[in-house]
């Protein structure tokens, strides 16, 4: 009986585990073709990578759309959570559906209202566009992160700011955000590692100057797959696990 | 501004909302809004719709053939100034409704702009002008609201006297793309849960050494960005991949299958992707079962089959609820992997939204299969709620 659930269930982590192992040796590959066994390993597709201007712009595009737009998800998303949690208010039940509601609409539904919305007003195949409509999809994480550290953040302290004389923003800035703090940063993780992994938005939304990794990716996947979308995959994968790490640390027990 | 207080709680949280009503809410409400739009015809035939108002049957008011040969006149020459190419897009309207509007309104325009009697030259440059049908067709694309495209997107629409029938067979797909969202939908959200159930129990009954490392191996792959699980399976399925090689070289297969471009690729895949989504609540509300209660019903007599199924399955419902929930309304939308793994046949809603938006940039059929999408969703969600109700789990 518990020798057959271990089985059942390592089958299903190699099932979930072998997939995206499989494609980082592949980008080590001397060869050019994406089969077993490897012909050799050389650094070639990196190399490749490295001096493309399809792939390498587009890494550093990913990076400044995802910090922009987690920071921006972060600005709003703090105070918001804050609000949420500090006061009963009429329509609170409404403002976090509307809060939530990007996590639910499906991701096509959003980039076409989107790209409506903002091509007439010259945002479409902006940064500013891509970041404002990324920011959009990664608040909801702030939000429900932060609200989760709040619940565990004992309001009476904010009071006994008050009495030792501290104003709303002191006692905010100094008691209760100290307190908080690894709840905003896995918020802001969260916030980019959903720009990072941003493909539909991007797809109808971004101009040339705009390209991400997944929408390159998907442009590669879309033609003849060369090996440098394996090494395009693997960077991906490190920065996934680089991110996970964060969160993990970030949330790790004992803090918060 | 005192933090404590309602209105400083709602000052706070004012900019976002604020934002993301800008932002997301009105956007997607405006797109929304041209599934029922209707001002194509409108905007082109002001006075001729207005000559129809009260005409109901029989014989066709003559002010409306001088309404209609002024409209035409006057757009015409609008769209020679500016291009703008407005008869041609109340022609492709007019023509949902009447099959034939498509030319005929085009060359009745052609015809008024020369000189001579109006009524005449409209019946020179059609038979059908004689007959009520294109009369009835402007007054029911008049505007401002229309149900066509809803109707379109369930393969129904208006016959000509008004009423609802089944469209003709050739452009009759709707229903069965809806029908082949949901279904794939379904199989996903099935096999996430026999795969994901026995794992979730798994994490949460092991050894507190080996926890971290199971739970490990869900969250690598949940992290790692869905193109990338889609890169891997293109990478892993093809003909000469890893897969077919391994059933080629166990003797198993003669020929390499075609695994890719199919259903099977797809959903392969999606269950890939969504997986952690079923694994992660049920874990959530595995973890917080009594360890008391199975030792409790040992101790009452119960075997270990009858334990799990009167006493752990039950217990465990809420979070079976959640990741099912969470896998199909996530499976609903999926565009991306299918559009790279599936063919032809294997595309979902999201696919053709995302084709009526670019490919023939129809604003109002987009729309309108968004809101059949959403309206899944919805009715997804709701049922949900209806069902199980939202405060028995927290988000895990």
């Amino acid at each position: 009986m518990r020798l057959a659930l271990w089985a059942a269930g390592i089958a299903v982590i190699a099932f979930l585990l072998l997939p995206v192992l499989v494609v980082v040796p592949l980008s080590f590959s001397a060869g050019s073709f994406l089969h077993y066994p490897l012909p050799g390993l050389s650094l070639r597709w990196y190399a490749a990578f490295f001096a493309s201007d399809f792939w390498l712009p587009a890494l550093w595009n990913s990076l400044r759309v995802g910090s922009a737009s987690a920071a921006l998800a972060t600005l709003l998303g703090v105070p918001a959570a804050f609000g949420l949690w500090r006061a009963e208010f009429p329509g609170r039940r409404l403002a976090m559906a509307v809060i939530l509601a990007p996590m639910a609409v499906p991701a096509i539904v959003v980039a076409v209202a989107l790209l409506l919305a903002f091509g007439p007003r010259g945002l479409a195949n902006t940064f500013a566009g891509l970041v404002a409509a990324h920011a959009m999809l990664g608040v909801p994480f702030v939000v429900v992160t932060v609200l989760a550290s709040l619940s565990r953040f004992d309001p009476v302290l904010l009071r006994a700011a008050a009495a030792c004389g501290a104003d709303p923003w002191h006692g905010f800035f100094r008691v209760c955000l100290p307190r908080i703090m690894p709840g905003v940063a896995a918020g802001a993780v969260f916030a980019f590692a959903t720009s990072l992994d941003e493909t539909v938005v991007v797809l109808f939304l971004a101009g040339p100057g705009q390209r991400t990794l997944p929408r390159q990716m998907f442009a590669g996947l879309n033609d003849e797959i060369s090996l440098t979308v394996m090494a395009a995959a693997t960077l991906m994968v490190a920065l996934s696990l680089l991110l996970l790490a964060a969160a993990a640390w970030l949330r790790r027990p004992g803090r918060d | 501004m005192k933090f404590g207080s309602r209105r400083g709680a709602i000052l706070l949280v004012a900019p976002l909302l604020l934002s993301l009503l800008i932002g997301f809410i009105l956007p997607i409400g405006a797109f929304l809004w041209r599934a029922v739009a209707d001002d194509e015809v409108a905007s082109v035939l002001p006075r001729s719709i207005r000559a129809l108002a009260s005409w109901r049957d029989g014989e066709v008011p003559e002010a409306a053939f001088a309404a209609l040969a002024e409209d035409l006149r006057e757009a015409r020459a609008r769209d020679l100034e500016t291009g703008a190419g407005a008869i041609a897009r109340a022609a492709a309207r007019l023509n949902a409704e009447l099959p034939g509007m498509r030319s005929l309104l085009p060359a009745t325009a052609r015809r008024v702009a020369q000189p001579g009697d109006d009524r005449a030259r409209i019946l020179a440059s059609g038979e059908a002008w004689s007959t009520p049908a294109p009369w009835r067709a402007i007054r029911r694309a008049g505007g401002p609201v229309t149900d066509f495209r809803l109707l379109a997107t369930l393969d129904l629409k208006h016959d000509a006297e008004g009423g609802i029938e089944q469209a003709p067979a050739e452009s009759a797909i709707y229903r069965g793309i809806l029908l082949r969202t949901l279904w794939i939908s379904a199989s996903a959200t099935l096999f996430c849960l026999l795969l994901g159930y026995p794992l979730a129990w798994l994490i949460a009954t092991a050894p507190r050494r080996a926890q971290p490392w199971l739970l490990g191996g869900v969250l690598l792959p949940f992290w790692t960005s869905l193109i990338v699980r889609t890169a891997a399976w293109m990478v892993l399925l093809q003909k000469e991949g890893i897969v077919n090689a391994a059933l080629l070289g166990a003797g198993v297969v003669q020929e390499p299958l075609p695994l890719l471009l199919n259903r099977f690729a797809v959903l392969v895949a999606m269950v890939h992707i969504l997986l952690p989504f079923m694994v992660l609540p049920v874990l959530a509300v595995v973890q917080e079962i009594d360890p008391r209660l199975p030792r409790a019903a040992a101790s009452l007599g119960a075997g270990r089959l009858r334990i799990f199924f009167r006493v752990l399955l039950p217990l465990s419902l809420p979070g079976v609820g959640a990741g099912c929930l969470l896998v199909f309304v996530q499976a609903l939308g999926f565009y991306v992997t299918p559009a790279l793994l599936g063919g032809p046949n294997d595309q979902m809603l999201a696919w053709f939204i995302g084709f009526y938006a670019n490919r023939t940039v129809d604003w109002g059929m987009a729309a309108a299969l968004s809101v059949l999408l959403l309206g899944a969703v919805g009715a997804v969600i709701a049922l949900y709620g209806r069902l199980v109700g939202f405060d028995k789990v927290r988000a895990a």
